[in-house]
């Protein structure tokens, strides 16, 4: 399976990080984004005419949407990430999913705009996101209630992965965690996943890292 | 703008990537002070009241000055060398003060703990002795001698290697770093910080390289420093308090921040000030 790829890209993480969860092995290519823009090249639009990363290839089969690439990996590799399949659970997850795009649009817009000079209007996505964050903060309290740590199942599903990279990304678009603790519990738990692997801005959990194995310092001179 | 900050207003700053110029030209700020990047042959900046800056083009960027520049923009020989590939990294935006942005690259001592298993692991976290000065003839700031344990020193390095480090400060928003190259022994690999005050508190940052590697694909390169400086970036906008307090009490060194003092104190002799906070003696 091949991921055009960018080390910066949340969705592409999305992606990178089931993979790493569900034992799948990608093979990446890494394109240049920033300042780059090779994502808007003719070959890469001749992939995906959006231009946009990631892409997700397996045989002749070709995903340009991260969600879809969730829903394919765990359907090859690991089906308990897709939920439960009685229709309220089945639903849930796709509402989750669908509900990522307005992340994609609102925090990933103020990221890029704030970090990376894109241009946008900042506050208007700084507004959006805000919104969003308010009703990510409210279901998850509602599943702490009710004794879950994740969104859409007794268990971390595709819902999560899907949801957690520009949540967790918030703060570079200018957009503060700190009045969301049922959002920070929940990025807690996912970042204590066996398997769970960082992407720049997000970092692993230093104190539930087991001691690294001490190699031989080598000499100094 | 206030006069306090003089000094720095005759400094040399990056404005643009010459080879991302958009046709339209680049409409940003320096110290405050809007100005436009524009993509003229040859390229101008100039100030919204028609004044034309002066502009020097060097390593892949655009540089100019609100004032009157006293020297040349810095050198890196390096640049020149044949056989280094010379790395456009892009523009980050950070909420932070630009001396801070230039503090941090200084500092190695974070390697472990925020470029985890990549610049530095756990339990290696200990930064041995090495030398500081502030070199009179150049009036730069280096540190050199610096040795680091490090899993992976660079996209080409294939595991730890303990890597020697040079820094240097060649204006106060620039810093130039010096380390092991992995391809060819003997040689370094060149890495800068470049650092646009937007203001105070905001600056654009600029990485750069020229570096001997004749394997590793350019955007790999990149995305590398990317991966390495965003990390940062996290950091960098948290730090308390925003502006780099000039006091050398306010904040206490440990033996991993002597670059840092030695910074501050070349920043309070030259009174560059511009994102600083100068705390009552
Ligand atoms: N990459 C440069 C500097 C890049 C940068 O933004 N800051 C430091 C970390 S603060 C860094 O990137 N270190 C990378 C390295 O050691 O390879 C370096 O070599 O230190
Ligand atoms: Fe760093």
């Amino acid at each position: 399976m091949i991921l055009y790829d960018y080390i910066l890209s949340p969705d592409a993480y999305k992606v990178r990080l089931l993979a790493a969860l569900v034992g799948v092995k990608l093979e990446l290519r890494a394109v240049d984004v920033h300042p780059g823009r090779e994502h808007q090249s003719e070959p890469l639009r001749a992939l995906n005419p959006a231009g946009s990363i990631p892409i997700l290839i397996d045989g002749d089969l070709i995903l340009t949407e991260s969600a879809a690439m969730l829903v394919y990996l765990a359907r090859r590799a690991a089906a308990e990430w897709l939920g439960g399949d009685d229709a309220v659970d089945a639903a849930r997850v796709q509402q989750w999913l669908a509900f990522s795009r307005r992340l994609t649009e609102h925090l990933g817009g103020a990221r890029a705009t704030e970090m990376l000079l894109e241009p946008g209007d900042l506050p208007a996505m700084q507004r959006a996101s805000t919104i969003d964050l308010r009703e990510l903060e409210a279901a998850l309290s509602e599943r702490r209630i009710l004794g879950q740590s994740h969104l859409a199942a007794d268990r971390p599903t595709i819902a999560d992965i899907a949801c957690f990279p520009y949540v967790a990304l918030a703060p570079d678009g200018g957009v503060s965690l700190d009045p969301y603790p049922s959002i920070r519990l929940w990025m807690r738990a996912i970042r204590m996943l066996p398997g769970f692997i960082e992407m720049p801005g997000i970092h692993r959990l230093h104190d539930l890292k087991p001691e690294p194995v001490s190699p031989a310092m080598p000499e100094t001179v | 703008m206030t006069v306090r900050h003089q000094p720095m207003i005759d400094e040399w700053y990056p404005v643009a990537l010459a080879s991302q110029l958009p046709p339209g030209g680049r409409a940003t700020q320096l110290m405050g002070t809007p100005v436009l990047v524009v993509a003229d042959d040859p390229i101008r900046v100039v100030t919204d009241d028609g004044r034309d800056l002066p502009v020097t083009l060097r390593y892949g960027h655009v540089w100019t000055s609100l004032g009157q520049p006293a020297k040349q923009l810095f050198d890196i020989p390096e640049a020149d060398q044949p056989g280094r590939r010379l790395i456009e990294v892009g523009v980050v935006r950070v909420r932070c003060s630009p001396l801070r942005a230039v503090e941090n690259f200084l500092d190695i001592a974070h390697f472990p703990f925020v470029h985890t298993d990549i610049l530095g692991a756990e339990p290696h976290t200990e930064v041995g002795k090495y030398d500081v000065e502030i070199r009179e003839k150049e009036d730069e700031v280096w540190a050199t001698k610096v040795q680091f344990y490090q899993p992976q020193a660079a996209k080409s390095a294939t595991g730890g290697i303990t890597t020697d480090y040079m820094y240097r400060v060649p204006a106060p928003t620039s810093s130039v770093l010096y380390k092991t190259c992995p391809a060819r022994p003997g040689e370094w690999d060149v890495i800068t910080l470049f650092v646009q005050p937007l203001q105070e508190d905001l600056c654009d940052v600029w990485p750069w390289m020229a570096l001997f590697d004749d394997e590793t694909a350019t955007t790999d390169l990149i995305h590398f420093q990317q991966m390495i400086f965003l990390q940062d970036r996290s950091i960098l906008e948290n730090q308390i308090p925003r502006l780099l307090p000039l006091d050398p009490g306010r904040e206490i060194p440990t033996r991993a921040d002597l670059t840092s003092v030695a910074y501050r104190r070349w920043l309070k002799r030259h009174q560059f000030t511009y994102g600083a906070q100068l705390v009552a003696q």
